[in-house]
Formats: structure tokens, sequence, C-alpha cells
């Protein structure tokens, strides 16, 4: 079943080109619900006590390299998948609603990308998963430079060196892990399984932790080479930045809990501190960019690298609970941050504009979406009671068992986020209606998108263990030998 | 001392036959005229290509000497052969339309057939000899071909500078030859190679041949320092030529390369090792950063093919199996990644007039998908993108390089491909990004006709000559996303063609 979603998007994509004129727009947007089905059976399907995989595929593919096609769901990817399936069908469905230029390509590129996301949350081969990180770059460089807004080449460009120099070191240490690991595992092989149970050594751990690092920070991104992020959040059409911010930055901070982890213990433990640092200079800078930005789409991109910076540390707390908290923030976030950019770029159509300064008053004629919103908004400042707030609580309670200082400090970075959030809030929704913005309520079509991301946010606030008992066990898995090491 | 004729394995010979045989058929084809006379001309070549190719695969998995052991006929040489003969089958339609060709078709593709006879002989010379003619009769139709566009006037500088750098190289491989000949007392390979087991391997004279020898493979196969001819003839000579060269002669020479050094040289394996992983390396760092500022499509291309050759190159600085399957490997992948990219210059050439100029491509995906995907796949996959060919020849190449201890290749493989993400991106990005490019006044004449009325004439549109180069540049950019998702039918075949190379002590 899991081969069927993974290949569903793209087999859909392929379809839209060849799709008659009038159900091109029809056709990717039934893929896609198709996928997000598959995504909720597989999820009820799933034995929550269980930290083996499961659903195991495992073919052979390029048998004269090692390579092989393993895939599998564990506790921290099945709910990263159904986060995938569920923002990428609102993406296809708010783009259907507006059609873009070239609509075949576009959805071709779109159901791509779907499959490279799940492939890298599926995969179990070290080179499979590096494979399908790559790969979901292709489309998001042609998503972005041919459908977006202002400067749209340059921005493109600068997101794929930044992401692809971080990846393609990637490549180099998965394959030199393999072959370092030759030896004690009997044969060339790049299964996760058979790499993490037979560790290489601390040396070669250090450099290879770094090539990793470099590719899943970017990625995010963290703070110091977040460089590409303002650019191409800017230029990147709606549906295409709340994927991006949703589910893409997700990956990286998963990567760190599926490969660096099981697969690097020592150095995990060697630049523990160095991580740790960046995560809460992430916190501290993203908030800090956040309420000082006037683009509404910075605002709300700033927002989410404090987030990941708080993903990360949960990651490297190295504690259970921490990283617990982590794989339930990333769910909890990409719900979030899908829906603030959809809102926001139904603010824009009504303001004509992006600056923040430029907006108000919205909330005079249009009582749903700014209530709406206004969830959205008390999720992402993570309002007692909100699943947010929870997942925070996870991650600063495993920041505070093992690195007090750093907790303290992510501490302040929770304030900033209730700053940020509010003032975003406050600055379109309230005030006077400046002249040349319309408040105009959400239509029946746009509320089809935001209405059941809204409701996934409300449900997981009611029930946050769905997550948290389920990833639990695979965590504790990933974390094994660190986990031995500080006790 | 009587003279005893060698026995001939005329089976084992049959593609050269063949070869040879087409070849004399077609020039004396191109002497008729007629109104049909080009399309003769490219079926009978086409025909001629095929029988060798057939003929090569009958002969897959065959494994002997031929002519008292100047050739060596394997499955390391029928790979490379098959590959210079897709490729001339490949560049053969693309001729139709050439300007340069409208009065000379059969001259050009008789030519086309002796230089890919070269190749053929090339792939499997085994001995220093054989190794020499075959590469002069691969490289003087080439000369020629180079400067075949008359009304270009840098067709005629690019084939007259191919002709000087190409000697140079020639006349340093040959004394280099020579002395490897001087110091082992014998031209065969296993000859030499016995003679430097002998305890020859920290000779003064072998070392020299040996430094000579590679500078002038270098040459030919355009690695950097010794590549500066490269982008001048890339730009200069006729595009169905260039691609040609760019794909087959860089198989031979390579073939050659792996040959020479891995089963004559391979006892000094240790001597010249650092410095073919130093060629390596600075090939890798010029290519591309001489890529970058590029506008023309062929000195990208040319420039990219120096860096690609870098990367080839590790396959065979690592001298093992793997290496040199890695090596096979790429060079097919890399015909099937090229050709489609220089087709679609081609047709660009004849139909916009900006040249090879990259507004030539500016808008494609709007106007005219089926010309732009090509490009783009063959983009991705020189830049080494998932689900391509192009991905698993570098994990291939990466692979091999870490295997033999050169670890620091395989990331420079890697930091390569970094920096040429700018410019093949670049060229995506004005495929699927901007607008179709307007001609600024005085432009509108393709610039292809060089403004000669009788010659404008011939740039008609390209009706059913369009398929023929159409079909084959999908089928080719197809191929290379198949393999990319299904390698193994590739890697078994690259893998036949490494293991039978004798391996290296």
């Amino acid at each position: 079943m899991i081969q069927i979603l993974l290949w569903l998007p793209v087999v859909v994509g392929l379809l839209c080109v060849v799709a008659p004129a009038r159900s091109v727009r029809a056709v990717p947007v039934l893929g896609a619900l198709a996928a997000l089905v598959l995504a909720i059976v597989l999820v009820i399907d799933f034995d929550p006590d269980s930290a083996a995989l499961q659903h195991p595929v495992d073919e052979s593919w390029i048998p004269d390299l090692g390579v092989r096609y393993q895939l599998g769901v564990d506790g921290i990817s099945i709910f990263l998948i159904l986060l995938t399936a569920l923002l990428w069908a609102a993406a296809t469905l708010y783009s259907a609603f507006r059609p873009p230029e070239r609509p075949r390509t576009y959805f071709f590129m779109l159901g791509l990308a779907e499959t490279g996301v799940l492939g890298a949350f599926l995969a179990q081969d070290l080179l499979l998963f590096v494979l399908f990180f790559d790969l979901m770059l292709v489309p998001f460089f042609f998503l972005i430079g041919a459908w977006g807004g202002e400067n749209r080449i340059g921005a493109t460009l600068k997101m794929m060196v930044y992401t692809l120099v971080g990846s393609l070191l990637m490549l180099a240490a998965a394959i030199a892990t393999a072959i370092i690991a030759e030896p004690e595992v009997g044969e060339l092989s790049f299964s996760l399984a058979d790499l993490s149970a037979n560790p290489i050594s601390q040396g070669s751990q250090d450099w290879i932790f770094w090539f990793f690092a470099a590719a899943f920070l970017v990625k995010m991104p963290a703070f110091l080479v977040h460089g590409w992020m303002p650019d191409a959040y800017r230029a990147a059409p709606i549906a295409v930045v709340a994927v991006l911010a949703g589910v893409l930055s997700k990956v990286g901070a998963y990567g760190f809990l599926r490969v660096v982890l099981p697969l690097y213990p020592d150095a995990t433990l060697q630049f523990q501190e160095f991580m740790l640092v960046i995560a809460v200079a992430s916190i501290v800078y993203g908030g800090v960019m956040a309420f000082t930005q006037t683009n509404v789409r910075l605002v709300a991109g700033f927002s989410s690298l404090a987030q990941l910076g708080f993903i990360t540390l949960g990651i490297f707390a190295l504690r259970p609970d921490g990283a617990d908290g982590a794989v339930l923030q990333m769910v909890n976030h990409g719900l979030v941050v899908a829906p603030t950019f959809v809102i926001i770029g139904l603010l824009a159509e009504r303001a004509g504009t992006e600056d923040l300064r430029e907006m108000g008053g919205m909330a005079m004629r249009a009582p749903i979406l700014a209530a709406l919103f206004l969830i959205v908004t008390l999720a992402t400042l993570a309002m007692p009671g909100s699943a947010n707030f929870i997942g925070e609580f996870y991650i600063l309670i495993g920041a505070f068992q093992s690195q007090i200082v750093y907790a303290l400090i992510a501490s302040v970075g929770v304030a900033f986020a209730a700053y940020y959030a509010i003032r975003l809030y406050q600055r379109t929704m309230h005030n006077r209606l400046p002249p040349g913005v319309e408040s105009r309520e959400i239509s029946l079509r746009d509320a089809f998108v935001l209405v059941p991301l809204v409701a996934c946010i409300v449900a997981l606030a009611l029930y946050p263990g769905l997550i948290l008992e389920r990833g639990e066990a695979s965590v504790e898995q990933a974390l094994g030998t660190e986990v031995v090491a500080i006790r | 001392m009587s003279f005893q004729a060698p026995e001939i394995d005329y089976a084992g010979l049959s593609p050269v036959i063949a070869l040879t045989a087409g070849l004399c058929v077609v020039l004396m084809a191109g002497l008729f005229e007629g109104a049909r006379q080009r399309f003769v001309v490219s079926a009978l070549s086409i025909v001629t290509l095929a029988t060798t190719a057939g003929l090569l695969i009958w002969q897959w998995g065959e494994t002997e000497d031929l002519v008292a052991g100047a050739l060596r006929l394997d499955d390391l040489g029928i790979a490379i052969s098959l590959i210079a003969v897709t490729a001339a089958a490949f560049v053969v339609p693309l001729t139709l339309r050439e300007p340069a060709a409208e009065e000379r078709h059969g001259d050009l593709q008789a030519l086309l057939l002796c230089s890919t006879l070269g190749m053929v002989l090339l792939a499997q010379a085994q001995n220093l000899i054989a190794l020499f003619v075959s590469l002069e009769l691969l490289s003087v139709p080439l000369y020629v071909l180079c400067g075949s566009s008359l009304r270009r006037p840098r067709s005629l500088e690019s084939g007259l500078k191919y002709l000087i750098v190409g000697s140079v190289g020639s006349a340093t491989l040959l004394y280099g030859l020579a002395f490897i000949y001087g110091g082992s007392g014998s031209t065969d390979f296993t000859g030499i190679r016995d003679g430097i087991e002998g305890g020859l391997s920290d000779d003064p004279l072998v070392l020299i041949g040996i430094g000579l020898a590679a500078t002038g493979l270098a040459f030919k196969a355009s690695l950097a320092p010794f590549h500066q001819w490269t982008p001048d003839v890339y730009q200069g000579a006729p595009t169905p030529v260039t691609a040609f060269m760019s794909v087959a002669t860089k198989a031979a020479a390579f073939c050659v390369f792996v040959r020479l050094f891995e089963v004559a040289l391979g006892p000094s394996v240790d001597q010249w090792q650092p410095a073919l992983a130093a060629l390596a390396a600075v090939s890798i760092a010029v290519g591309n950063i001489g890529a970058l500022g590029q506008d023309s499509l062929k000195r990208l291309l040319g420039y990219s093919g120096i860096a690609q050759g870098g990367y080839i190159l590790v396959g065979i600085v690592v001298a093992s199996q793997t290496g040199t399957e890695a090596m096979v490997f790429y060079l097919a992948a890399y015909a099937l990644m090229n050709l489609p990219a220089f087709a679609v210059i081609t047709i660009r050439e004849r139909e916009t007039p900006f040249g090879d100029d990259i507004r030539a491509v500016q808008g494609l995906g709007g106007e005219r998908p089926v010309l732009a995907w090509p490009l783009t796949i063959s983009m991705l996959a020189l830049a080494g993108f998932p689900g391509t060919a192009g991905f698993i020849g570098k994990l291939f190449l990466i692979e091999a390089s870490v295997e033999g201890d050169y670890t620091w290749l395989g990331v420079a493989i890697v930091i390569g491909t970094m920096i040429s993400l700018a410019y093949y991106l670049r060229v995506l990005a004005a495929v699927w990004m901007r607008p179709a490019a307007e001609a600024a006044p005085g432009e509108e004449v393709p610039a292809i006709a060089g403004g000669a009325p009788e010659a404008d004439a011939h740039v008609a549109p390209l009706g059913t000559h369009c398929l023929l180069i159409l079909v084959p540049t999908v089928v080719a950019a197809a191929a290379v996303v198949v393999f990319g998702i299904y390698p193994d039918p590739l890697v078994d075949w690259a893998s036949n063609a490494g293991e039978a190379l004798s391996p290296v002590p």
C-alpha cells in the first residue's frame, strides 16, 4: 500500500499531462485526495505499540552498487506522511481554484514533488533517502521559477544552490558511510538497519556528521544557512510556499532523527552542544526577525525558522521527551504554517499588497475568516490548550533535563512567538480599513481549503496523544545509543 | 626470414569490415547527383552503422586477439564501439539539413563513418602501432569535418585550430609511445606489461613515456590543462559534428586510455595514479568554472564536457574493476544525455537567428515542449539529479573513488557538481522561466545562413526532417530517465565491459 501511496502522485501528475483540457484541474485534485485517503488508512492501520517498521518493502534495486529499494513506516514518519498528503491536497485544491498558466506542467511538478517528499519519509535505505531528498528539489525549482512572483529566477537559483550544496555533500557522505561499514556489515549495503547496527568509527563519524548536518540545516533552514529562505518564500506561489514551509522544512528535521542520530551516535554526542547553539540561535534570531519584518510572508517565514529551532532543540536534547515533542511539533508546525500562508494569500488578494503596514481592518466584514485566522494564530503562539503548547512543553522538558541554559534561552522564544503572531493578526485584521484594502468574507471554495486544515489543528489540540503515543517507541529506538551513553 | 601472414578471424573482424565497406559505398553514392541523393546517402550510412552495431552485438561475449594481437576483441571494446556507432547514427539525421553538407553530403557522411571506424579500431587497439594508426584515423576526418561549414568563418578557424592542436597532441603521444617502446622493448600491450613487471617500473625512459602518452591522450580527451582548443572548436564546428565529437571521441579516447594504462602500464600504477588524479581534479575545476559565464550553449557544453571528462577519469585513476565499470557506465550515460542537448541546439540554430546563443532556447518551455523536455532532462542528468542516468553514473564513480581510497576525488566530483548547477540550471531557467527572446535589428536572418541569399533557401521549414531528429532525441532523453529509475540493464552491460579488462595487480 505504501508503494501505491508513494507513486500515485507522480502518476496522477503524468495523467494531467495527457488529460483533456476540461479535466486538467479535476485530475490532480482527485489524485491528491486519493493519496490523502490512503495516508489516513495507513494511520488507522498503524500498530501504535511497535517500534518496528511497518508495511516494509524490500526489493533489490541496483545490486552492483548495494542499493536496495527499502520502504517502511514507523512512529516518526507516519504522521509526517499524513501531514504531507494533507497539505498537498490543500495546496492542489488551492491551485486548482486559481488555475496557473500551463496547468499541465504545474500539476505534474506538484505531483512529482509530493512523490519526492513521501519517498524521503518512507525510504529505509540511506541512498534511496538521499535520492528522494534531492529529487524533491527539481519540481520546486520549476514551481518557483516558472510560476513565482517578482525576482523568481534569482530566488529559485539561490534556493537550489543552497540546498543542493548541502545534499550533494550528503551523497558523498552516504556512500562513504556504506563503504567504511562494508567490512563490518559483510557486504556493501545502504540499508539503515544494517548501518545503524554497525556504527562506523568515531573519526569517520565526525566528518560525515557535518556533511549530513549541512544538508539538513540548510533544508530546514536553520540560522546562518537560511539565506535562500526570504527570497524563495517571497517569490513562490502561495500553494507552493505553504508546502515548502509546511512539509519540506520537516524533511531536514526528520533526517536528523532518521539518519544522523541512529547512524552517527558518537558524533551526535560530540557535537550536541554545537547543534543546541544553532537551535537556540534560530529560535532567537527567527523570533526577532519575525517581529521586525513588514512583508507578511516573511513574518511567517521567520516564525517557521524559529519553530524549526525548537524542533532541533528537542531532537538534540537527546532525551526521549524532547524528541517525542519534536515529532509532535513537526506535525503541529506543518498544520499551522500551511493555513497561515493560505490566509496570507487570501489577505494579499484583498489588500493588493503583501506589506503589513498597508493592511488592516480586514475582520470588519469577514468574521469567519477572522475566526479561522485567530485559531491559527493562537496555535502558532502555542496557547495552552493547543497541541503546539504540548509540543513545545515536551521539547522544553527534554531540554531542561539535558542542558538547562539552552532551555532557559529557548523559553524566551515562546514569548517572542506570542508577540509576532499577535502582531500579524492585529495589523491585518484589526484597526481601520486603509484605502484600497477590501474586507471580504472568505469564499466557499477557499473555505474548502482552509476549514479542514483548521479542523485538524483543533482536533490535534483535543487529542495530541494520537501522535505522542505512536511516536514514543520509535523515537526511543532512534535515540537508543545516545540515551545509553548519557545514562 | 620468411614473412608469415597473420591468421585473421573474419568473424571477429566483421564489424570493422562492414564499416569499411559501407564507408566506400557511401563515398561512391555521394558522387551521383540527384534530387534524393541526400536521403539515399543518409539511409546508406544508417544501414552501415546498423549492420556494424548488429555485428558488434553478435560478437558480444567473445574474447580473443585479432590480427596477431594488434586488436583485442572483448566486451570493453565492443561496448565503447557501440557507443561510438550509436552516436554516429544519431548524428546522421542531424546533418541532413546542415548547410555545410548541401552539396557534399556523401563526403561528409563518409568522413563521419571513417572517424567512427577509427573509434571502433581504437577501442580494440592492443598494440602501440594499432593505437596510433586508429587514433589518426579518428582524428583526421574530424579535422576536415570541423572546417566543413565553409560559409561560417568560425568553422574554418575551428578546423584549423583543431588540426594544429590535435597534431601537437598526436606528436606528443607518439613521442611518449616511442619512449615506452624504447624502455620496454615491445609494442604489444602485454609485452610492455611483462617488460615493466620485469623491473622497469621506475625506469626513466618508461616514466617519460607514460608522462608524454598521458599528455597526448589528455589532448584528445580534452582534459584540463590540455583543453584550450575545446571551447573554440566546439563552438566553431557545425553542431552535428560537435555533438559527435563530444560523445564518441571521448568514449574512444577513454577506452584506449584505460587499456593503455591498466593493461600495458598496470605495474607502474603507483607512478601514474597521482598524476592522473591531479589531471582529473584540474579538469573538474577548470571545466566547471569555465562554463559559468558562457552564453554560447556549445561553449558551455564544451566546458561541461571537460568537467565530465574529469569525472570519467576518476574511473581510470582508481585502477579497479569497479572504476572501469563506472567509466563505461558514465560514458554510455554521457552519450545519452549529451546528444539530445545538441540535437535541440541544432534545431534551434536553424529556427532562430540566435545561433547557439542561450537566447535561442528562451521560452522553449511554452512554445515547443517537445524540444524543451529533452533539453531539460539532459541538463538535469548532466547535473546529476536523481531519477536520471547521470545520478547513477555519479553514484557509481563516487563509490569507485571511495573504494579505491580516493575519497577526496569523490568529494571533488561532488563539489564540481555543485558548481555545475549554476550553469546547467541557468539553461533551464532560460527554457522555462524566460519569455522567448526578441531578435535585435539586423539579426533577423538565421545566423547560420551567413547572409548569402542562396543559403537562406536551405533554411526551410523543418517538416519531416524534424521528425527524424526529434524521434531519436526523445528516445535518448527517455532512456536517460528509464536508466535513472531502472539502471540494472545498463549496469550489467557496463559490468561485463569492465570485467573484460584484465585486472590490475
